[in-house]
């Protein structure tokens, strides 16, 4: 297993499970990239109908399995709420949360289930009904969409407990590369000597793109997350955004993007995002970027004007040309299984996608088409 | 000397002083508590680097008490 | 208004540099956070007269950025200048033990700011404890305020290197000896080779727990004593938050400069603690050399004296190390980290999932995540991973209100 974020200790978790023996490999340890620098965010709200919302739903569940399996990560089913901030946008929101529910996941369409079965729940709250979900939100919204399945977990907690719980051993060097004989990977070369293996995860999150022998078109997106102090009651309950982050989400644009996306943390601190920009592996602080992140959430939260910033910090979120994440075996080589690619999703699409490669390795069909991420889909 | 109010408690301080060493001039030595374990908080660095001393001065919350001059009138409280 | 210099840091080096480079008819500019000159040092002193100096005061910068003339300084208002002097000093240097968050609990910088820059008594009863030689002025400094100071407690054993330093710095053995003589007079006890291993009481302190320390400052041999207050210092950490947000190289814990204070970064200057813990005889003299290499070359009796009291400053710090046998004196109990409230368990239970490191401890525990931003905590953070404490870099070297932040969208002011 190349990599210990939250994508690597899920898939180790899932593998030793299935009787795999795993040994994982990480230069900096375990959440050390991008899952040490996100929100925890479990989302079905940002997805539109498609494979991701498919993968989505299935971590949903089972992120609630391994809160009561493994847990210690601070689970919360908080909910999301999208806001919207003329009647218009919330007609698009209404008319999205409408596609979103009559989307039936692939399994229960096979066993003849309606529209809405165990797929995404998602109900209109009028302006008039927004405080009873957020008490501080400012006045003059129009709308929005309540999403109950959306939660958050402390991404970091979540794989190093994660990893743990799995037994699978941590070897703190970096992969200088893979060890191929013929057309088939047999391990990896690290910092500390050659590890051979039956299999091979690619799990390298924003550097998964860049091993030489099997190379994959993702890049990093950086983004920023502003950390307010701490409160004894943190005045937001929900993950709360605006509209403008799932068309970020979705967005192919170079330049600099932002949208308000607020929430609390267990430690009582608010966490303020979120920024898109494509500027490589620079992760410095642009004060004009979190200046703009601070103007989105003191106008959703007025009630924040008066509350510190303590920090700030970049993170890359690791991206495919599709938007969709890479998981499965190599089209080059064989022993060889892709799992990245999850760009500002991993730590909510983590189980699912550890659910899939173990399915692959193991021989066995995971629940959700894995087609779709097929890595060969690039080439 | 000039006065200010600490939770209604009438506190002396000099031209100049901070509130948060006058009140620990008047044996009041903790002012908040911490948000997990309850625990009393007041002055420690008194230099304004470990952020214990935070109160809230006339309704701006958590500023630090060695770092805000006191001033005649102001109310003060946790 | 665009300045030539603008000296971060009220303290003796950004006192002496201001005054220094208004002298040389420079346009200048000296912030500080505090409301009045003088820093940690020189508080309560009289405010000095510095005329052609604009004074900045009660201004907290927050970040410094490049910008096309030289450097943007924010803080409440953003000052432009041409070349940035940072002077901010250091901030005491604490260790965690059990009580050490009981109010009464003060640091050694702390107690005597309270008497020196605030004019009041910290405590009736009290007990100096850490290391260095800081701790004889900060108990003559409480002697003199009606203080009944019942032990000064000197972790280490000072070496024949520190007697040797001392020896050749005249004027530094004076005011050492003036010190012990203070002390003696007072019938206050000066013990190495103790220290503070717990502090006791339900409110605020009680008393505390002395022990006797191995010289790797394993306890032994306790006992306890009663006092109403307590001042602990084992050093000081620089106060680099500044120069790191502009990429200046650091060793160690302090901003590499050159013979004439100028850091790694162009234009970016640096004088007093925060290029290494020194005493403020050597700030002084690094606050008039960084103006002198700015306006011509420095009189080679400031370069011979700063090289003299920065050797002065090496004993030092070879001497007064501080040493991990304090980790015995910490219970499961012991909150390590201050703001979070993060206990030795809860950090011993992050060591056991995989943090091996400050950081990946931080990102488990929370140590060094709260209000202080690990200003306090992060020596012992490190220590307990076996790590070198290194300064880490923050993007707000304050907090700052978001509707403050909202200010600075360069795009808005376009």
């Amino acid at each position: 297993m190349v990599g210990a974020g939250i994508v690597g200790a899920s898939c180790a978790y899932a593998l030793t499970r299935a009787g795999v023996r795993v040994t994982v490999v990480d230069r900096g340890g375990v959440a050390s990239g991008t899952t040490g620098a996100g929100e925890g965010n479990i989302l079905v709200s940002d997805k539109e109908p498609g494979p991701e919302l498919e993968l989505a739903l299935r971590s949903n569940d089972l992120w609630r399995n391994l809160d009561e399996e493994c847990g210690g990560f601070e689970w919360d089913p908080k909910g999301g709420l999208v806001v919207a901030e003329t009647p218009e946008v919330l007609d698009a929101l209404t008319t999205f949360a409408e596609t979103q529910r009559r989307h039936v996941p692939a399994a229960d369409a096979d066993a003849g289930a309606p529209p809405g079965a165990a797929g995404v729940v998602a109900s209109l709250v009028p302006a008039a009904d927004l405080r009873e979900f957020e008490p501080h939100l400012a006045e003059g919204l129009a709308g929005g969409i309540h999403y109950p399945q959306d939660a958050q977990v402390q991404p970091m907690l979540a794989a190093a407990r994660l990893l743990r719980a799995s037994g699978a051993r941590l070897v703190r060097t970096a992969v200088e590369r893979f060890l191929v004989s013929g057309d088939h990977v047999t391990g990896v070369r690290t910092g500390q000597g050659d590890l051979y293996a039956d299999a091979v995860v690619n799990a390298a999150g924003t550097w998964a793109g860049s091993f030489p022998q099997a190379p994959l078109p993702i890049r990093p997106r950086k983004g920023f997350i502003l950390v307010t102090q701490p409160f004894a009651v943190p005045p937001v309950r929900h993950k709360v955004y605006t509209a403008a982050y799932v068309t970020n989400v979705a967005s192919d644009a170079e330049g600099l993007e932002t949208s308000g996306v607020i929430e609390s943390t267990q430690a009582g601190t608010v966490l303020i995002g979120a920024s898109r920009q494509r500027v490589g592996y620079d992760t410095a602080i642009d004060y004009t970027v979190l200046a703009k992140l601070a103007k989105q959430a003191v106008g959703l939260f007025p009630v924040l004007r008066t509350a510190q910033v303590m920090r700030a910090y970049a993170g890359l979120r690791p991206y495919s040309p599709d938007h969709l994440p890479v998981i499965g075996p190599d089209h080059r080589l064989g022993g060889l299984f892709h799992a990245c690619g999850h760009e500002g999703a991993g730590i909510g699409l983590a189980p699912a996608t550890a659910e899939m490669v173990t399915a692959q390795v193991t021989g066995g069909r995971p629940p959700v088409d894995p087609a779709p991420f097929a890595p060969g889909r690039f080439a | 000397m000039i006065e200010f109010r600490f939770e209604g408690r009438a506190i002396a301080a000099e031209e100049g002083q901070s509130i948060g060493a006058a009140l620990h001039a008047a044996g009041i030595r903790s002012w908040r508590t911490t948000r997990f374990g309850g625990r009393p908080r007041g002055l420690f660095c008194a230099i304004g680097a470990c952020f214990d001393c935070l109160l809230t001065v006339n309704g701006a919350p958590d500023q630090r008490a060695c770092q805000t001059v006191a001033r005649a009138g102001d109310e003060v409280g946790p | 208004m665009s300045y030539d210099l603008a000296v971060v840091g009220a303290g003796p080096a950004g006192l002496t540099a201001a005054r220094v480079a208004a002298k040389r008819g420079l346009r200048v500019a000296l912030i500080d956070a505090y409301a009045r000159t003088g820093g940690q040092f020189l508080r309560g002193a009289a405010q000095p007269r510095l005329t052609g100096v604009d004074v900045k005061l009660g201004q907290r910068v927050w970040a410094v950025e490049r910008s096309s003339g030289g450097f943007e300084i924010h803080a409440s208002t953003t000052t432009t200048a041409a070349i940035l002097l940072v002077a901010t000093g250091a901030h005491d240097k604490v260790i965690p033990f059990p009580g050490w968050d009981l109010p009464g609990v003060l640091t050694a910088g702390g107690a005597q700011a309270l008497v020196k820059g605030e004019r009041i008594r910290p405590g009736a009863e009290m007990v100096v404890a850490g290391t260095g030689p800081f701790l004889l002025p900060v108990a003559v400094t409480l002697l003199e305020a009606g203080v009944r100071v019942k032990e000064v407690l000197e972790a280490n054993r000072p070496a024949p290197r520190m007697a040797a330093a001392l020896a050749r710095i005249p004027s530094k053995a004076a005011e050492a000896l003036g010190y012990a003589r203070r002390l003696a007079e007072a019938r206050v006890p000066y013990r190495t080779g103790h220290a503070v291993v717990a502090a006791h009481g339900e409110d605020s302190v009680e008393g505390v727990t002395v022990a006797r320390l191995t010289p790797g400052w394993r306890p032994y041999a306790w006992r306890t004593v009663d006092c109403d207050t307590v001042a602990v210092g084992y050093g000081f950490t620089p106060q680099v938050d500044l120069p790191l947000q502009l990429g200046c190289a650091l060793t160690g814990d302090h901003v590499v400069t050159d013979d004439r204070q100028r850091t790694s970064v162009e234009g970016v200057l640096a004088a007093g603690e925060v290029t290494g813990v020194a005493g403020a005889p050597s700030a002084v003299v690094e606050g008039a050399l960084a103006v002198h290499s700015l306006v011509g070359e420095p009189p080679p009796r400031l370069l011979a004296e700063k090289a003299r009291l920065r050797r002065f400053a090496r004993a030092l710090d070879l001497s007064y190390p501080v040493r991990d046998g304090w980790r015995d004196w910490l219970t499961p109990d012991t909150v390590v980290c201050r703001c979070e409230e993060v206990t030795l368990r809860a950090i011993d239970e992050a060591r056991d999932l995989g943090a091996h490191d400050p950081r990946t401890l931080k990102l488990l525990a929370r140590p060094g995540m709260g209000w202080c931003q690990g200003r306090m905590c992060g020596h012992a953070v490190a220590r307990l991973t076996g790590h070198e404490p290194a300064p880490q870099k923050r993007p707000f070297a304050q907090p700052i209100t978001l509707a403050d932040l909202t200010l600075h969208d360069r795009e808005d002011n376009a």
